[in-house]
């Protein structure tokens, strides 16, 4: 147990916490932000484990997947956001319906 | 169903789904831990193919050179990302309300504080952290401190010119992969003479690109050409 694991395992804990967020919140915002808290986790696992190399230097290959993933994950943020507004503006709401158990 | 027996439920759905959660967290740290301490991955391959990759820092490498596909499809996704928030309709009224004397200082001093500071990450991408994603984010921040402080492009600028920035580095990288695909019959394959300076150029379109069109998605709509300013 050294230094990798334990950013991978709160990589994971991010990933999971985030997973909960999305599926608890109806509103839509939140479940933009859960998304964003679970990539977050993902490059979090992806540079910690990319840090496995025995030498001082890590593995360049999982730090430019993260450059390239982060830059998504902004464009997708985006474009999930301008959605939100629109459905707004369409339906005046902002959350989910809620589903009755019945 | 009566209001306990829906309150029941409810209680026992959060549980289920606490269980589950707690399982999937289990499951994956269990995957990762169960992954060996040291492992050298493909470092060596990057290592021992630097010289023939035309810069020296090896995230750069492997993102303009070895793996030169994902930046491709991925300034790609930047385009598409753009062009769905721009079908979504036009961007909220821009209210003209001009900023205050200490902003207006500040954001006169630092845009080009700014873009130079850009320029230096691009160029020192080549040999340590840097490159276009990091110069392109600083390109944007200075974009969206123009528009929070109401600068708006003047309205000649807002068509032709700006679409011509947001696809200049996915152009940019077509054209260089199709030129390279028709000289040698390799799509993106530098030549190592060649890839320092294409890498260069690549990135100096690729970091503009970035900036814009990230800004643009700040905006949140697309920009209308209307008599703003």
């Amino acid at each position: 147990m050294n230094t990798v694991f334990l950013y991978a395992l709160v990589g994971v804990g991010l990933f999971t916490l985030g997973l909960y967020a999305l599926i608890v919140h109806t509103h839509l915002l939140r479940k933009i932000l859960a998304v964003n808290v679970m990539g977050s986790g993902v490059f979090l696992v992806l540079v910690a484990l990319g840090g496995r190399t025995p030498g001082a230097s890590p593995d360049p290959v999982p730090h430019a997947m993260v450059i390239t993933g982060i830059v998504v994950a902004v464009s997708a943020t985006a474009l999930a956001l301008a959605l939100l507004l629109r459905v707004r503006a369409e339906t005046g709401r902002t959350r989910l319906p809620e589903e009755r158990l019945e | 169903m009566s209001a306990a027996d829906h309150k029941w439920s409810s209680l026992a759905l959060r549980w289920v789904r606490l269980l589950l959660l707690l399982a999937l967290a289990g499951g994956l740290a269990y995957a990762v831990l169960s992954l060996p301490d040291q492992a050298i991955g493909l470092n060596d391959q990057v290592r021992s193919n630097m010289e023939t990759s035309g810069v020296h820092n090896p995230v750069t490498a492997v993102l303009l050179n070895f793996r030169g596909y994902d930046t491709l499809l991925e300034m790609g996704v930047l385009l598409v990302a753009l062009l769905g928030v721009w079908s979504l309709g036009a961007a909220a009224a821009h209210r003209r309300v001009g900023p205050g004397p200490v902003l207006s200082f500040l954001v006169d001093g630092l845009v080009p504080m700014m873009i130079l500071m850009a320029g230096y990450l691009l160029w020192v991408g080549a040999a340590a952290p840097g490159g276009a994603f990091q110069a392109g984010s600083v390109l944007a921040a200075a974009g969206i401190l123009l528009l929070l402080s109401s600068k708006r492009l003047p309205v000649r600028l807002m068509r032709w010119p700006l679409r011509f920035a947001l696809v200049l580095g996915l152009g940019a990288f077509v054209a260089v992969g199709v030129t390279l695909l028709s000289v040698s019959g390799l799509f993106l394959q530098y030549p190592p003479g060649l890839a320092g300076g294409l890498i260069l150029f690549i990135e100096a379109a690729a970091t503009l690109s970035i900036g814009v069109t990230l800004a643009a998605l700040f905006l949140g709509g697309r920009p209308e050409a209307g008599p703003r300013r």
